[in-house]
């Protein structure tokens, strides 16, 4: 029998890994840039908000070494990286709008250089009062855009004829993506004014575009290239245009190539990171617990420029009764403007935020009924209809939570650990613990239409060997480990037939930013097409030649047949070749089935969802605050998994990313607006240690996705970090227990700190 | 004195003459040494995608190996040493058993922090010779220095497990005596002076003799907070007297009634010495930084230093030692607590230098604790650190010293709570009255670790603590260090 080759369902490793362990995977930074290279590094603002009366470059720009020294009055084109709304510019206009926003740049033959020339420049400032926090801009009306609602039902009347009915507020804290490579672009200026950029960016054509526009250029002058990132997490999303350009520009004044590495205190200040929100919140119910209307707003701290905000709002206010059926809810989301980093994309992109907040209120009324949270979780699940509809109109199809969400109890024996933790708790006076099992619903597709297209460019060479490009982006998650699968598989060849190029925009034209999770299901498509393609031209000749049906030409084992005879993979690459058939073909992919109309907030944006579930048990120090995870067991539906390590590399990093956003990580701003956690030294994401006792995560085994993704898998990418919620929850367990009779709601993130505070506050 | 960096890069002789002596180790591997393998994640020597690995001759006449973060050690301090990078592992074209353990674990996903967690890994293998497989308590200690963003860190675990299935030893122990031999040609009889500018001398003499001739010179002794001052705050210094080879000032002795810490012993070497005298000192000095930070870092630069927030400090000052400077002239000693004069200031004069801390060893039974309370427990930096010892005679608490970091502009004993507790029974109402009393000692203020409101009642409940596992058999630990 032949070898069948077939890699797709295995956990084949990281293509990049052999290399990445022995430092000879390169990044940006390892690239070895053009002699001559300048580096460039930016004077950042030291003011909330102030309109810039003057700067002074000229001593900078007499300093030995430097190259350029610019501000925005010297870009030539447009101060423009806006990627939804415009006004949104890379070096500040006429008024600075947060402590770590660019107004100078400089390029300087070391970066030594161009520090100590960053210190010659003279700015003015006349300081205008800022606006700081979310409350403030919520009091002032303050926002980015329109505040924007989702209704279903009437949440009014049905609040007024609940039997209960719970007001409240909660809040979540803002989290740094802490990518461990920092943001960098290398800007090299090309013959007859053209550019080429290699940036760690998620976004390629976004870098392009942007930095054409910086330069006046048309897109087509313009290519962004790289390999891979360290890391993005949605950090790489918008932000990598801020330094693109400003790198861009610099070389264009320089005439020289710039690579601007942002250290990483300057990336914390100037870069922004997940949404902090406040939510307020009524929610009615039954006696049973069961819920019936809804009340909620989202107020998001969206910094000082909109950036992705708004869309962030939506996807919270799309996730926020999670897996739960509320006939009746109201949600509006409030995108406010405050005077500090624009705040961005971050892995859920709103909807571990709009699920955390469902979280909160359905634990809530479970402790307000003394009912446990989990009964209470299942008994409000999305079900047949009527109860299958969402607050925007989608018809849930493929609910499986409650498949997964039992199966997970009864694996960790849920009612028995309940009984023994309540046990424990009775009779140790310092040390609480608690449990939480916590479901999953997250919405795949990107909620603007438009941006669910993919393509991708593969090339067959006459020895056999595959090139493959797609419009995706290599930042850790294994996407080009599975698109070469895909192709290997369509082709029925070994995988390291198949080489993965790195990303480039004058290879694949128009992508859309790696993110949404979307990247495999996108990609991997446009690849499957594109080889399917090339595939379909040669088995069409070499049917024709043979005088047989294109049916009877099969690709398996790393051979073609062609009816009873068979001929290796090459061969039959030579063949049609010298035929002259065409060994390259491009493939395109749009999302079936999704749409949604932003007026009247209804519609279908996702074309399925990723559902999962957490169990996780804690121990908190009553004295301290501080605290243990013990254990931590994890449930996530990958669908059909294209390659289960990858997938349960995501399922494992996106649960301790999620775990670390609600715990130890505090973004913390002083009176001044001056953000004072912006190195590992103050920003604490987890470590080691931090990892649960006993922890065990698996991917369900009956996964499928009952809609038509590539081999029926599903996206996996951001769904796991709201496994995290489950952390948050069995802190908030063990706090209850520390004050029983008591209520004591945690808010995000739930540092030892809080924990403690929160006890006390709520002690006799 | 010879003016010429030498050290071995891999099994490479590698010379330097022309480099700034501010430069760091890392600029020096990705710039002039042409090796981009190693990573700069933060350069402040917090997550580790920097680590290398230093091999030096021990006195047993073994290479002791201890991974550093490059990113804050300058290049004068590879003198003598054997560098070894995620590089060098790879053995004609063949992964080391560490990589190739990460590699069938899955455990490099954006592959940013890989090379720092293989040298890491690379230690630990070095090193490790207890059970197999190695506990989770074992592996989270030798990763306390490596921040993974991606990969949640199961599969970086299972690749610590893993790696030992391969047979040691390995083709560094095949290559350990040429390296010894070639590190023997390195070694010095006398001090290194590198451009008249970075001083590495080897004896006591040839400090003091330093330290006269240039007063203003910065005194390097672990680099892990003086880097920063580079990589962050970009200044250059024009002198540097490094006293990492000053093999007399990094001894450890233990005496009948004391135990004398070199102060360029590293905090490594000196935690098996201090548990040693003080069990409860295990697990703060587990928690104290990371390993790439504790085999570099030394216990006098941590006093020396006199951060408000050091951990070195508070447990010194609960110990009762006494600090010993060294200046051109002679040395000089006093009270640990006299050293610490304000925010930063100490009583250490301009060409003096923190030599050696004298701690008398504790009274047998005598009760001791050290806490640290962070947000993170591993790689963190206390909100709030308390360590307190007690001697009971006749039923009452006859000696008391409560050291606090966090609390104030200087680490700081605490003259109210100590009072509170003196001459009274040992119980949860003293440590309670103990703690009411931190009011009268502390004003603590509010910043991104902690607000002063919860550092005061931290502060007060760890009195409660030392209470429960002093005279209770209550589990008052959320984490154990064991």
């Amino acid at each position: 029998m032949l070898e069948t080759f077939k890699t797709v369902g295995k956990p084949i490793a990281h293509d990049s890994a052999a290399k990445q362990v022995a430092g000879e995977a390169l990044y940006i930074d390892d690239i070895r840039a053009p002699e001559g290279t300048l580096h460039a590094y930016c004077v950042l603002s030291r003011k909330a908000h102030a309109r810039i009366v003057s700067i002074d470059l000229a001593a900078a720009r007499a300093y030995p070494g430097v190259g350029a020294a610019i501000s925005a009055a010297d870009i030539p084109g447009k101060n423009e990286v806006g990627p939804i709304y415009k006004g949104e510019p890379f070096l500040a206009q006429g008024i600075v709008e947060y402590i770590g926003q660019p107004v100078v740049a400089i390029a300087a033959s070391s970066i030594k250089i161009a520090r100590a020339a960053a210190k010659l420049v003279r700015i003015v400032y006349e300081d205008l009062p800022p606006v700081l926090t979310i409350e403030e801009a919520l009091a002032k009306e303050f926002y980015l855009a329109k505040p924007y609602q989702m209704k279903i039902g009437d949440a009014a009347a049905a609040l007024a004829a609940a039997p209960h009915r719970l007001k409240g507020t909660f809040a979540n804290g803002a989290q740094d993506h802490f990518y461990l490579e920092g943001q960098i672009a290398l800007a090299v200026p090309q013959e007859g004014g053209e550019m080429a950029i290699w940036s760690s960016t998620q976004h390629p054509t976004e870098v392009q575009k942007m930095v054409a526009g910086a330069l006046d250029l048309p897109a087509n002058a313009v290519t962004c290239e790289l390999r891979r990132m360290g890391g993005g997490f949605g950090g790489k999303e918008t932000q990598p245009a801020i330094i693109a350009c400003i790198a861009a520009v610099l070389a264009y004044t320089a005439k020289r190539p710039v690579k601007y590495r942002v250290d990483r205190d300057d990336d914390f200040m100037m870069t922004g990171k997940r949404h902090d929100f406040l939510v307020r919140y009524e929610v009615g119910y039954d006696d049973d617990g069961r819920l019936l209307a809804l009340d909620i707003s989202f107020a998001a701290r969206g910094g000082h420029v909109a950036d992705l905000t708004t869309s962030i709002v939506d996807r919270a206010l799309f996730h926020t009764t999670n897996c739960y059926f509320v006939p009746h809810v109201t949600a509006t989301g409030y995108a406010c403007k405050t005077h500090t980093q624009s705040n961005t994309a971050f892995r859920g992109f709103g909807g571990p935020q709009g699920m955390l907040a469902a979280e909160h209120v359905v634990d809530r009324v479970a402790r307000r009924l003394g009912k446990d949270p989990l009964a209470l979780r299942q008994l409000n699940f999305f079900g047949q209809a009527p109860r299958d509809v969402t607050h925007y109109g989608q018809r849930v199809e493929d609910f499986v939570a409650d498949k997964i969400v039992a199966e997970l109890a009864a694996d960790v024996g849920y009612a028995e650990r309940r009984r023994a933790i309540d046990a424990f708790n009775a009779s140790s006076p310092v040390l609480k613990k608690g449990l939480a099992l916590t479901p999953v619903m997250f919405g795949v597709s990107f909620t603007a239409i438009q941006f669910n297209q993919a393509g991708a460019l593969v090339h067959v060479y006459t020895d056999g060997s595959i090139a493959l490009n797609h419009a995706g982006t290599e930042m850790g998650q294994g996407l080009h480990t599975k698109i070469c699968q895909i192709v290997a598989d369509e082709f029925a060849v070994p995988l390291e037939t198949v080489r993965i190029a790195a990303t480039n925009t004058g290879k694949v034209p128009n992508t859309s930013a790696t993110a949404a999770s979307a990247g495999s299901d996108l990609n991997g498509k446009a690849a499957q097409a594109a080889a399917r393609t090339i595939k379909a031209r040669i088995a069409q000749y070499l049917a024709g030649a043979a005088g047989l049906p294109e049916s009877e030409v099969l690709f398996a084992g790393g051979q073609v047949q062609v009816g009873a005879t068979s001929l290796p993979f090459k061969d039959a690459v030579q063949k049609a070749y010298n035929a002259r058939i065409q060994l390259s073909a491009t493939g395109f992919y749009r999302t079936p089935k999704i749409h949604f109309d932003r007026a009247t907030a209804k519609g279908r944006p996702y074309y399925y969802f990723a559902y999962g579930a957490a169990y996780v048990e804690a121990t908190i120090d009553t004295l301290t605050g501080e605290y243990a995870f013990d254990r931590a067991e994890l449930l996530h539906d990958a669908g059909r998994s294209l390659n289960p390590a990858i997938d349960l590399g995501q399922v494992e990093g996106g649960f301790v990313q999620g775990m670390g956003w609600l715990t130890t990580e505090e973004i913390w701003f002083d009176a001044s607006g001056r953000l004072r956690t912006h190195a590992p030294s103050t920003y604490k994401i987890p470590i080691a240690r931090d990892l649960p006792r006993q922890f065990r995560a698996r991917l369900w085994a009956a996964g499928e996705n009952r809609e038509e993704s590539i081999h029926r898998s599903k996206a996996v990418g951001e769904p796991p970090l709201m496994l995290g919620n489950a952390a948050f929850f069995a802190l908030q367990d063990a706090v209850a227990a520390a004050v029983p009779g008591r209520e004591a709601l945690l808010v995000a993130p739930a540092t030892p700190e809080r924990v403690l505070m929160t006890i006390a506050a709520a002690a006799p | 004195m010879s003016d010429t960096i030498r050290f071995l890069l891999g099994d490479q002789p590698v010379e330097i003459v022309d480099c700034d002596p501010n430069l760091t180790v890392l600029e020096w591997l990705r710039g002039p040494g042409g090796r981009c393998g190693t990573k700069e994640g933060c350069a402040e020597g917090d997550c580790g995608a920097c680590t290398v690995v230093l091999a030096e001759p021990d006195p047993a006449g073994g290479l002791a190996y201890r991974s550093v973060n490059s990113c804050i050690q300058f290049v004068g301090t590879l003198d003598g040493t054997q560098l070894l990078t995620v590089e060098d592992l790879k053995q004609d074209g063949a992964l080391h058993p560490v990589q190739q353990a990460m590699v069938e674990a899955h455990a490099s996903q954006c592959g940013f922090c890989t090379p720092g967690f293989v040298m890491s890994l690379f230690k630990l293998y070095r090193d490790y010779d207890g059970p197999l497989p190695p506990s989770r308590e074992i592996l989270d200690r030798a990763l306390g220095g490596n921040l993974c963003r991606c990969t949640g860190y199961r599969s970086i675990l299972e690749a610590a497990t893993r790696m030992f299935q391969s047979p040691r030893p390995d083709a560094f122990d095949a290559k350990r005596d040429a390296t010894l031999a070639v590190l023997a040609k390195l070694a010095r009889s006398s001090g290194l002076a590198y451009r008249d500018r970075f001083f590495a001398p080897t004896t006591i003499a040839e400090l003091q003799a330093l330290l006269g001739k240039h007063p203003a010179a910065r005194i390097l002794s672990g680099g892990t907070d003086l880097g920063l001052e580079v990589t962050k705050a970009h200044r250059s210094f024009e002198t540097i007297i490094y006293l990492g080879r000053v093999a007399e000032l990094a001894a450890i002795a233990r005496s009948d009634s004391h135990l004398t810490v070199g102060a360029a012993a590293t905090w490594t070497n000196a935690t098996q010495a201090l548990v040693a005298i003080s069990p409860g000192l295990d697990e703060i000095l587990a928690r104290f930084a990371g390993p790439p930070i504790r085999n570099a870092g030394t216990v006098g630069g941590n006093i020396a230093n006199a951060s408000p927030i050091g951990d070195g400090p508070p447990i010194f000052l609960a110990l009762d030692a006494e600090i010993e400077l060294l200046g051109p002239a002679g040395t000089r000693r006093l009270k640990l607590a006299d050293f610490f004069l304000d925010y930063r200031k100490t009583a250490r004069a301009a060409g003096e230098i923190v030599a050696r801390l004298h701690v008398p060893l504790p009274k047998a039974g005598a009760l001791f604790a050290a806490y640290k309370v962070s947000k993170r427990h591993d790689d963190d930096i206390s909100a709030v650190c308390g360590v307190f010892a007690l001697e009971i005679a006749d039923g009452k608490i006859a000696k008391v010293r409560a050291a606090f970091g966090g609390m104030a502009a200087i680490p700081k004993r605490a003259a109210a709570v100590e009072a509170a507790l003196l001459g009274q029974v040992w119980s949860l109402e003293t440590a309670k009255a103990a703690g009411a009393a931190l009011e009268k000692d502390f004003a603590p203020i509010d910043d991104m670790r902690a607000s002063a409101a919860y550092r005061l009642k931290v502060a007060a409940n760890l009195l409660q603590r030392f209470w429960f596992e002093t005279a209770t058999q209550t589990d008052v630990r959320a984490v154990h260090y064991a």
